[in-house]
């Protein structure tokens, strides 16, 4: 690997394996003949949760760069517990910025080096300098640019500024809300506080994942006007026990008819009409949506609460496998991959490569929030939304500068996972 | 005469030393782990040893523990009255009412299908029957029964109750209805021939002679019931919480020295009961 010729790009090796090597023979190429052969042997394992893990992105990879990657998804807490426990059992994660809070003082991952990444200087504002437009205010919570960089390859504190090490590289973010059954409620919802109206008694659900759960019930609470908290993000013991106090009011008066942990049981909930207001993520609602039942992703005045996932490399990656690695991430922001998420609903790292994979309605519809001129199908050729439709929430920057918190960590986790146990138990 | 004596022994040794070896390594190491762990300390992201009282002193200091046992046992004890009511009711049908053994092998085996799918296919089925627009519902306001959707219907203690009987059941009809196959038939004409009513032969004769089935039953559903998890996130709508579910909730938050309290704590309790039963029932000497 050490005599390959810097000048050559891996990628147009590959590109070209076939004929540069019936061509040129052993002599002048020799390495990168062994290169592309053997990448074709490399299997890189990735696991994270369900939103990103896809099939078609694995399927892609092997006819685009020829390696073999394989995917797990799992839940958020086991995201977490693998990416904490488990270094040996992956080459790639695939996790959450909150989650990299918790997980990076483990050491079970290595830094990037930014330079060996191409599209570094086009990757969003937000997971850089932490704002969107040089104007935006940063939300409370985990920004992602917070834990987004340390300061060399073994570097083990996050560092504010741009260092050039990044820990994860962005991959995909969205803004979330409550989702809500417009048919079933029948009147405009415009605040988080309408999670705990008596009005939605038995209807309503929240998410059992205390780090994201949390910060829907604060939301909530603050809403309400019950707790002003200092940071959302990062509340103190006495804004917990408050926040969690305020829930098991409501749910020993019945307010909630059911918790959800997976993306699945959110969809069932809200599909069978035994929800009609809950905390949801947006993938879940276009599956309400695409079962010919309404759902809106409702956008509230308080704000949303935004998440953001990237991918990180195992510590134990070097030599090939890490060039593939690094190979596969120019990959994922090259911009087929963020086409495909935004055609989900999600947001890509670096939006103006996804620009050349999606159609220009496509990306009126999803980024501009524009109205559809036609059907908008999604990745997999389903109608989501006919001609006319516009996107809940509007644009990109309405929607991305609407962000009033981060997933986060905080530093009374314990405390807070304690209070959460005891509300699901109680 | 000496040598054979010793090499009697030596064989004896030998042929125990195979299972002994297997339990040693997957029930008895695991279990020491377990205990071990459990006085461990942890971080958010780690576990270090130590010998730390910490987990217990929180496990016994928390009202979330005793509501949480209390759930347990209720659940428990729920559960094992319907699943002995019902399921001593379908092995007294087939031991005695079913005259036939081909019927009753027959009958016995459409017991079994069920278990041909997979538990929690078994469970989640009932979620669609019970919700609030589903079968059950829906088929009782069309009867006019009801007016509103009966909303207890599901995620409530009714439907984790609900799904333990249907999930468990089976396990008291196999051993109570072994038991019973294996009463000696003249007795209970010894009964009858004696002026015993019904009721005074099912309660004097076989009763008593089935007392090992039900006792291993018992002990199948009570263990079964107070080591599920998930039974009781699926049914309840992840609204009430068990034991399981604590452990289960400490580990994926990667507490594994709480979770180890608690199931160390867990396993204490069903030992104290399965004692407390055998209590009643000498198995060995009844088998």
């Amino acid at each position: 690997m050490k005599d390959f010729p810097p000048k050559l790009s891996r990628r147009s090796v590959l590109k070209g394996a076939a004929a540069t090597v019936t061509a040129a023979g052993a002599s002048t190429l020799g390495a990168p003949m062994i290169w592309a052969q053997n990448i074709k042997d490399v299997t890189l394992r990735q696991f994270g949760t369900g939103v990103s893990n896809l099939n078609e992105v694995a399927a892609r990879v092997k006819e685009d760069l020829g390696f073999t990657l394989e995917m797990t998804a799992l839940d958020s807490d086991a995201v977490t517990q693998r990416a904490a426990t488990q270094p040996d059992s992956f080459d790639i994660a695939d996790i959450e910025y909150w989650i990299c809070k918790k997980v990076w003082p483990t050491g079970n991952l290595q830094a990037m080096d930014v330079n060996k990444i191409k599209n570094y200087d086009k990757i969003v504002g937000i997971f850089r300098d932490g704002k969107l437009t040089p104007e935006s205010t940063i939300a409370q919570g985990t920004a992602p640019h917070s834990v987004g960089f340390v300061d060399g390859v073994d570097g083990k504190e996050f560092v504010a500024e741009e260092s050039g090490w990044m820990t994860l590289i962005p991959t995909i973010y969205n803004a979330d809300t409550l989702g809500i059954r417009p048919d079933l409620i029948g009147r405009e919802i415009n605040t988080w506080a309408e999670l705990l109206n008596p009005e939605f008694a038995g209807k309503a659900s929240i998410l059992d994942i205390s780090s994201i759960g949390i910060m829907d019930a604060a939301m909530v609470c603050e809403a309400m006007g019950e707790i002003a908290y200092g940071d959302k993000g990062n509340m103190t013991k006495e804004e917990i026990d408050k926040t969690m106090a305020i829930f098991t009011e409501a749910k020993k008066a019945g307010q909630f008819r059911a918790f959800w942990k997976t993306f699945d049981e959110s969809v069932n909930l809200m599909a069978s009409g035994e929800v009609v207001i809950q905390s949801m993520w947006s993938p879940a609602i276009t599956a309400v949506r695409s079962q010919g039942i309404p759902c809106v992703y409702q956008p509230l005045k308080e704000g949303y609460r935004s998440w953001g996932g990237g991918i990180g490399l195992s510590k134990s990656l070097s030599g090939l496998e890490l060039d593939a690695a690094y190979e596969y991430i120019n990959w994922y922001l090259d911009g087929w991959v963020g086409g495909f998420l935004m055609r989900q609903g999600y947001y890509s790292a670096v939006p103006e490569t996804s620009k050349n994979h999606m159609s220009e309605d496509e990306w009126g519809f999803w980024f501009e929030g524009k109205p559809a001129q036609g059907d908008i199908t999604n990745p997999f050729g389903k109608v989501m939304e006919k001609a006319g439709a516009v996107r809940d929430g509007g644009s990109f920057y309405d929607r991305m500068g609407a962000v009033a918190c981060w997933n986060a960590v905080m530093d009374e986790n314990q405390h807070m996972v304690r209070k959460w146990n005891e509300f699901i138990a109680a | 005469m000496r040598n054979l004596l010793k090499n009697r022994h030596l064989s004896g040794w030998l042929l125990a030393a195979p299972l002994s070896a297997v339990l040693l390594l997957f029930l008895v190491l695991p279990i020491v782990m377990i205990v071990v762990v459990s006085f461990w300390g942890a971080t958010e992201f780690s576990i270090y040893p130590a010998f730390l009282f910490d987990n217990y002193a929180f496990l016994f200091g928390s009202p979330v523990t005793y509501s949480v046992f209390f759930n347990t046992f209720k659940y428990a004890a729920i559960t094992w009255v319907f699943t002995l009511g019902i399921g001593f009711t379908v092995a007294y049908f087939l031991a005695f009412h079913v005259r036939t053994l081909t019927w009753q092998i027959a009958l016995f085996l459409l017991c079994t299908i069920p278990f041909w799918t997979s538990n929690i296919i078994r469970m989640i089925s009932w979620i669609p029957f019970l919700g609030r627009n589903g079968l059950a519902n829906s088929t009782l306001i069309s009867w006019g029964v009801i007016d509103e959707p009966v909303e207890w219907l599901l995620f409530s203690d009714f439907s984790v109750i609900l799904a333990f009987v249907h999930l468990y059941t089976l396990f008291m009809v196999v051993p109570i209805f072994n038991t019973m196959m294996r009463i000696d038939r003249s007795l209970i004409e010894a009964a009858y021939d004696n002026g015993a009513s019904g009721l005074q032969t099912l309660t004097n004769v076989i009763i008593p002679l089935t007392k090992p089935g039900i006792m291993i039953g018992s002990i199948f559903v009570v263990t079964l019931v107070m080591g599920d998890f998930i039974t009781v996130r699926f049914m309840s709508g992840s609204q009430s919480a068990n034991v399981g579910r604590l452990i289960s909730n400490d580990i994926a938050l990667l507490q594994y020295p709480s979770a180890a309290a608690t199931a160390v704590v867990l396993l204490a309790t069903v030992l104290l009961i399965i004692a407390v039963l055998l209590r009643f029932v000498d198995i060995r000497k009844e088998l």
